[in-house]
């Protein structure tokens, strides 16, 4: 059985149709990457799963919990479904362990001595043990990411969600965050990640999807796919960024 | 017939001064704990709490302070209850304040990036937990120097209540222009000490802009 499901998904922002019927099955320890131009509908996809955007039409269960405008159990479900996002969106006003801490404190309710050997261990994960106690913006561009992946990860969840996290990085600090991710994906994380970097892809992804105007235009294992591209489109997206 | 000399005038005035004072700080706190409900309430995104916080803004904005100080001592007292002017003063001036106070900070928390919002929610954080423990440490930064600004506003609308009969600053200084006839002296003192109380708080609330503005 699937770990997310998306069926025939659509949605709209007023009369602009974003997404044209989606369709999607992601297995246990799968990393999806998802590429396609911008406003192709692919970051939209993404924040439908965790229940940042809301759609018209179609289905999306995540992890046994149906996603599904205002009945659906948010806090259950964003318990199992993490985010990172492109501009890393820590707070500001806490420490990289407090970042970490606060969602096992406050919704797990996990004892504050407990959140802090968890945050020990996600921090060390990411290679930022010695940074623990370093406000964001005491960090670089790539460290505030790789506390954001921690911060997710604390909260142990089944599907981690990126959202180009490495767009907003300087070049120099794109592939720390990668390795970061590299790893998480050796560990056999869930990841569906929204990203422009083709060769982590498809060096890293274990199905790819190729979004074009608001659908699924293309999907396989990456390194076939990126080989004998079938679509046009696809082939001219991978002649322009390839 | 009873002379009152300089000091007599003074004295007076900064005896009723304390009554300005402490009308101003019940208003501004009891104010700010109804505006901090207000402001859960208005950013809830729950429509019939939002319509409510609004029209409630609307009205206590949109209409001047005196008549809401009528509105409350005379107001009520057709119910039957007897009112006092310190009571009505103290209603009114609470809700007037916590007007402000919920759109000034509203401000602040709609100054608050959205991707705190939706980094917060995606880590399961409810709306109250949001709040409490990223948006409102974030906001109350920005909101210092504006809430402090407008307790100035709020000094200055105790002035008011002298009108129902509270016996505040200005009331005395009606009172003791009936009995000295000397308007200028009294209502010149008067307006110095209102100056006194209102000065050293615009300019904090200026130094901790300025203090803001360099931070990070």
């Amino acid at each position: 059985m699937s770990l997310v499901s998306i069926r025939d998904v659509r949605k709209s922002f007023g009369p602009n149709e974003v997404l044209k019927g989606v369709s999607l099955d992601i297995a246990k320890g799968d990393v999806v990457a998802i590429i396609g131009r911008s406003g192709s509908g692919k970051s939209t996809l993404l924040r439908c799963i965790n229940g940042l955007e809301t759609y018209q039409s179609g289905s999306i269960v995540a992890d046994g919990i149906e996603v599904a405008g205002a009945n659906t159990n948010l806090r259950e479900l964003r318990r199992h479904v993490g985010m990172v996002f492109q501009q890393f969106n820590l707070f500001p006003h806490l420490t990289a362990a407090e970042n970490v801490m606060l969602a096992p404190t406050v919704v797990n309710k996990v004892s504050k001595a407990e959140a802090r050997a968890t945050a020990a261990e996600v921090l060390a994960k990411v290679g930022l043990s010695e940074k623990m106690d370093a406000y964001p913006s005491e960090l670089s561009g790539g460290q505030q990411q790789r506390v954001a992946i921690a911060r997710s990860l604390a909260m142990r969840p089944k599907v981690l969600l990126c959202d180009e996290i490495t767009s907003a990085l300087d070049p120099e600090l794109v592939n720390e965050v990668l390795r970061v991710v590299e790893q998480l994906a050796r560990e056999g994380m869930t990841l569906i990640l929204v990203t422009h970097e083709m060769r982590f892809a498809r060096d890293v992804g274990t199905k790819l999807v190729f979004m074009h105007h608001g659908k699924v235009h293309e999907e396989g294992v990456p390194k076939e796919v990126f080989a004998a591209p079938r679509t046009p489109e696809l082939q001219q997206f991978v002649g322009q960024v390839g | 017939m009873l002379q009152f000399s300089f000091w007599d005038i003074l004295s007076n005035l900064l005896i009723a001064t304390q009554w300005t004072i402490v009308l101003s700080l019940i208003a501004f706190f009891c104010g700010g704990i109804v505006g901090l409900v207000l402001l859960f309430m208005r950013t809830s995104r729950i429509a019939p709490l939002e319509w409510f916080t609004k029209i409630y803004i609307e009205f206590f904005q949109g209409t001047p302070l005196l008549m809401q100080l009528f509105l409350f001592f005379f107001g009520i007292a057709l119910f039957g209850v007897e009112v006092s002017p310190w009571m009505a003063a103290t209603l009114a001036l609470t809700f007037w304040t916590s007007a402000f106070l919920t759109e000034i900070w509203r401000g602040c928390v709609e100054a608050i990036p959205k991707g705190q919002w939706e980094a917060s929610s995606s880590l399961a954080l409810s709306y109250i937990e949001q709040m409490r423990y990223v948006i409102l440490p974030q906001a109350s930064r920005i909101a210092v120097a504006p809430t402090v600004g407008f307790s100035v506003q709020v000094i200055k609308g105790t002035a008011l209540a002298s009108i129902i009969g509270f016996v505040e600053l200005t009331k005395a200084g009606t009172m003791l222009n009936n009995a000295t006839f000397r308007p200028f002296l009294v209502y010149s003192l008067v307006a110095l000490i209102y100056f006194c109380l209102c000065f050293p708080l615009s300019w904090w609330a200026k130094k901790i802009e300025g203090r803001l503005n360099v931070a990070r």
